[in-house]
């Protein structure tokens, strides 16, 4: 079963909530950082990285001798990472999503492939949590291949907690892909029933169950609760906003560690996300 | 010689559009005959990625040898060098204004970008 943990927007403690549920599971368990773009999971596990894999997409390169100009390349790209003017094409490498396309319509067979690298996947073992993170280059705007890398750790069906990125475009599509419910973390504010509403009308796309966690309970309003009651959707966790959380997560340290009575709350998340997943969130 | 304006209307009295990559419009200058076109640039407007090397495209096509515009991004830059094609900055406020500019020989030709990033 995977479990994916994501959020309308950054900041809601999704990955706290991620972290956390790992932690009480107790028995072996991934958790899979997806959040390639600012990787923090790691901060609050005790641990070392172990392997590191780098991964790279294919980009094209020009033989100048064979090509003749002809811009069927260029015509091609819907990324506008090649382009000819009448003669060999430049290649703009930070553009390219290496699909591979110019090389297959080149009539020349000028193009070749060449690895572009755009980040690395490291894993960290924790106790019973085998944190796998995807972790990108400053810069490149490839997330989504990097995301597909890091998913590729869930293929032997070990039961998995996936820490999305937040917002709604395409790398957390690419996260929530495949997973068999997602947990939605929001604030009871306006901003955060925004977001949360956004996320939804997506999540609702990808057709996967839907749970929603609270984070900060008493600092806005009951619109998120009633919100969840009208479109269906179980709140499966209110986190009461309880300053020593906030100490603790800066101090890098889980709740369920610092602050033991909140312990049995994740319990009872781990439990219901659990179940749910065999029985269909909010269906 | 033609001349490439980035342009936000469709006559020399436009405002110059400063971003290279996002202007809606190209005003397309004779020199030797003291005519022009507006070309349409509205493909680059969409563009999710890569609006700056759409643009020079654009500007390649309408046989320009120059372009005159506020900003130029990296991508774009190197597009229109690739293409053959000079790069002079500029705020001047209208097309007028630049062309004035460039034809007082008051235009520097930019050896680089000037602007990192998204913007152009
Ligand atoms: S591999 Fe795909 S994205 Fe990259 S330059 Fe070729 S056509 Fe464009
Ligand atoms: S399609 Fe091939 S031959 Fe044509 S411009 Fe591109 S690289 Fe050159």
């Amino acid at each position: 079963m995977i479990l994916a943990v994501a959020s309308g927007k950054g900041g809601t403690g999704k990955t706290t909530v991620a972290v956390n549920l790992a932690r009480v599971v107790g028995s072996p368990i991934l958790l899979v950082d997806c959040d390639v773009e600012e990787p923090n999971a790691h901060l609050f596990l005790e641990g070392e990285f172990g392997e590191e894999e780098v991964v790279g997409i294919p980009i094209p390169e020009v033989d100048k001798s064979l090509c003749d100009g002809c811009g069927e390349c260029g015509r091609f790209c819907e990324y506008r990472a090649i382009v000819s003017f009448g003669e060999a094409p430049l290649v703009f490498p930070e553009l390219c999503h290496g699909c591979g396309g110019c090389a297959l319509v080149c009539p020349k067979r000028a193009i070749r492939e060449v690895e572009r690298r755009i980040g690395v996947v490291r894993t960290m073992r924790a106790g019973p949590v085998t944190l796998i993170q995807g972790v990108l280059d400053v810069g490149s705007p490839m997330a989504p291949p990097l995301i597909r890398a890091v998913k590729t750790s869930l293929r032997n069906g070990e039961p998995a907690i996936l820490d999305a990125p937040p917002g709604t475009s395409c790398p957390v599509v690419a996260a929530v892909r495949d997973a068999d419910s997602v947990l939605l973390v929001a604030e009871p504010t306006p901003f955060g029933l925004h977001d949360l509403a956004l996320a939804v009308e997506m999540m609702r796309e990808t057709g996967v169950p839907l749970g929603v966690v609270i984070n900060r309970c008493g600092i806005g309003d009951d619109r998120v609760h009633a919100f969840c009651a009208r479109e269906g959707i179980p709140v499966l966790l209110e986190i009461p906003d309880d300053r020593r959380i906030a100490e603790a997560y800066s101090r890098g340290r889980l709740i369920v560690d610092a602050l033991p009575e909140y312990r049995r709350l994740f319990e009872v998340l781990a439990e219901k996300t659990l179940r749910s997943v065999r029985e269909g969130v909010g269906e | 010689m033609k001349i490439a304006f980035s342009s936000s209307g469709d006559d020399v009295h436009s405002p110059l559009d400063p971003r290279f990559g996002r202007a809606p419009k190209f005003l397309v200058y004779d020199l030797e005959t003291d005519r022009y076109e507006v070309v349409d640039n509205r493909r680059s407007l969409d563009a999710a990625q890569g609006a700056g090397i759409q643009s020079a495209e654009t500007v390649a096509r309408s046989g320009a040898g120059s372009v005159v515009t506020g900003h130029c991004g990296p991508n774009a830059f190197r597009a229109l060098s690739g293409a053959g094609i000079k790069v002079y900055h500029t705020d001047a406020p209208t097309v007028a204004a630049a062309l004035d500019l460039y034809r007082s020989g008051k235009l520097l030709e930019a050896r680089s970008e000037d602007v990192r990033g998204h913007w152009a």
